[in-house]
């Protein structure tokens, strides 16, 4: 409820920005949500063939660098010791 | 003679092109440059109005591309200034009239006769869009400190980049500094931030803009106005001058912090 109530008292400046933020990329990279969602899907399924990672662990963002986007993909490995006792 | 072939777009209407198009021709005419203003905008014409001249036209752009005019025919004189000209656009047209090598060809003829050509792009990202930037040399994108203008200029920029014009610079106009300062508004360091290119000018809201334009007295010849003033600025740092940002610190405390943002102490 506090939260809520917060959001409602920030100054508008700040949610303009955040929201074109991410409206800005999403026009920017023409990829929606739910496309990023799928590279994401591919993308673990994919890595999983080779190491074994933590598909809830996994973030995948497009980050802005001035006018430049870069996919960040930040994939956390499960630990040798763990696949082993598997 | 070799003009520079400088357009104004902003994906969004009604942010203040022809406005700028307009205080940027009086703005460089009044400094001794030969100016001729272009209205890219076929079927809306308004860059008229706004100068004052509607009552003077003739011919119009696509009478000069159609061979109806000679090029001079179509350039009508400023009342002000002599050394400012304006080559209106057709009213009754459809939109196809003119083609982008159609103003690439206008643009070449109009280089050697004066030392600016200013282009008043219409709205949008269609045809005469694509028209108005076809003979730029330089982009001027303006925008308002508004969630859906910003994002429009956003996507201009973008296909800006895309038709390799070049990065454009940024106007921002329509800025209220006591919004700014009660963070109700975007300020200009968050536009900045967002769309990522070089600014060269801050205009600030300013109802005499309004008054200026009902009188057909663009708003730059209008010496106590902080928007002509603006304007003003922007002509001499196209000029390649190094004009500080404005300071309203009597009014408000951030152009000093957009002065320092932009390095132009």
């Amino acid at each position: 409820m506090n939260f809520f109530r917060r959001g409602n008292k920030a100054k508008s400046a700040q949610s303009a920005k955040e929201r074109l933020q991410l409206v800005l990329t999403h026009d920017r990279t023409d990829m929606t949500s739910t496309e990023l969602s799928a590279l994401k899907d591919e993308l673990i399924e994919v890595i999983s063939r080779y190491i074994d990672i933590d598909p809830d662990a996994v973030m995948i963002d497009i980050a802005r660098e001035g006018r430049a986007q870069r996919l960040i993909a930040d994939i956390p490995l499960r630990s040798t010791a763990r696949r082993r006792a598997r | 003679m070799s003009a520079q072939i400088v357009t104004i777009t902003s994906g969004k209407g009604g942010v203040g092109k022809t406005t700028a198009v307009a205080s940027l021709g009086i703005a460089l005419a009044a400094r001794g440059q030969k100016v001729v203003c272009i209205d890219g905008d076929i079927g809306l014409r308004n860059l008229d109005v706004i100068m004052g001249l509607e009552n003077r036209i003739v011919y119009d752009v696509v009478d000069i591309v159609e061979g109806r005019c000679r090029l001079r025919q179509a350039m009508i004189r400023d009342k002000r200034l002599p050394e400012l000209f304006l080559i209106p656009a057709a009213q009754t047209r459809d939109k196809n009239a003119l083609s982008p090598s159609d103003m690439m060809r206008l643009g070449d003829e109009l280089r050697q006769i004066c030392d600016w050509v200013l282009i008043d792009s219409p709205a949008g990202i269609e045809r005469g869009f694509k028209n108005s930037i076809a003979a730029a040399d330089r982009v001027l994108v303006l925008t308002n400190p508004e969630i859906s203008a910003v994002r429009d200029a956003d996507r201009v920029i973008g296909i800006l980049e895309a038709e390799e014009k070049g990065t454009p610079s940024l106007i921002l106009n329509r800025v209220n500094p006591e919004m700014v300062k009660r963070q109700e508004m975007l300020s200009p360091d968050d536009v900045l931030d967002l769309l990522a290119i070089d600014l060269i000018g801050v205009v600030p809201e300013d109802q005499s803009v309004i008054v200026a334009a009902n009188r057909g007295q663009p708003i730059a010849l209008e010496n106590d106005s902080k928007a002509g003033q603006a304007f003003r600025n922007i002509a001499g740092r196209l000029m390649g001058e190094d004009i500080p940002f404005m300071d309203l610190e009597s009014q408000e405390g951030l152009w000093k912090r957009i002065s320092r943002l932009a390095g132009r102490n």
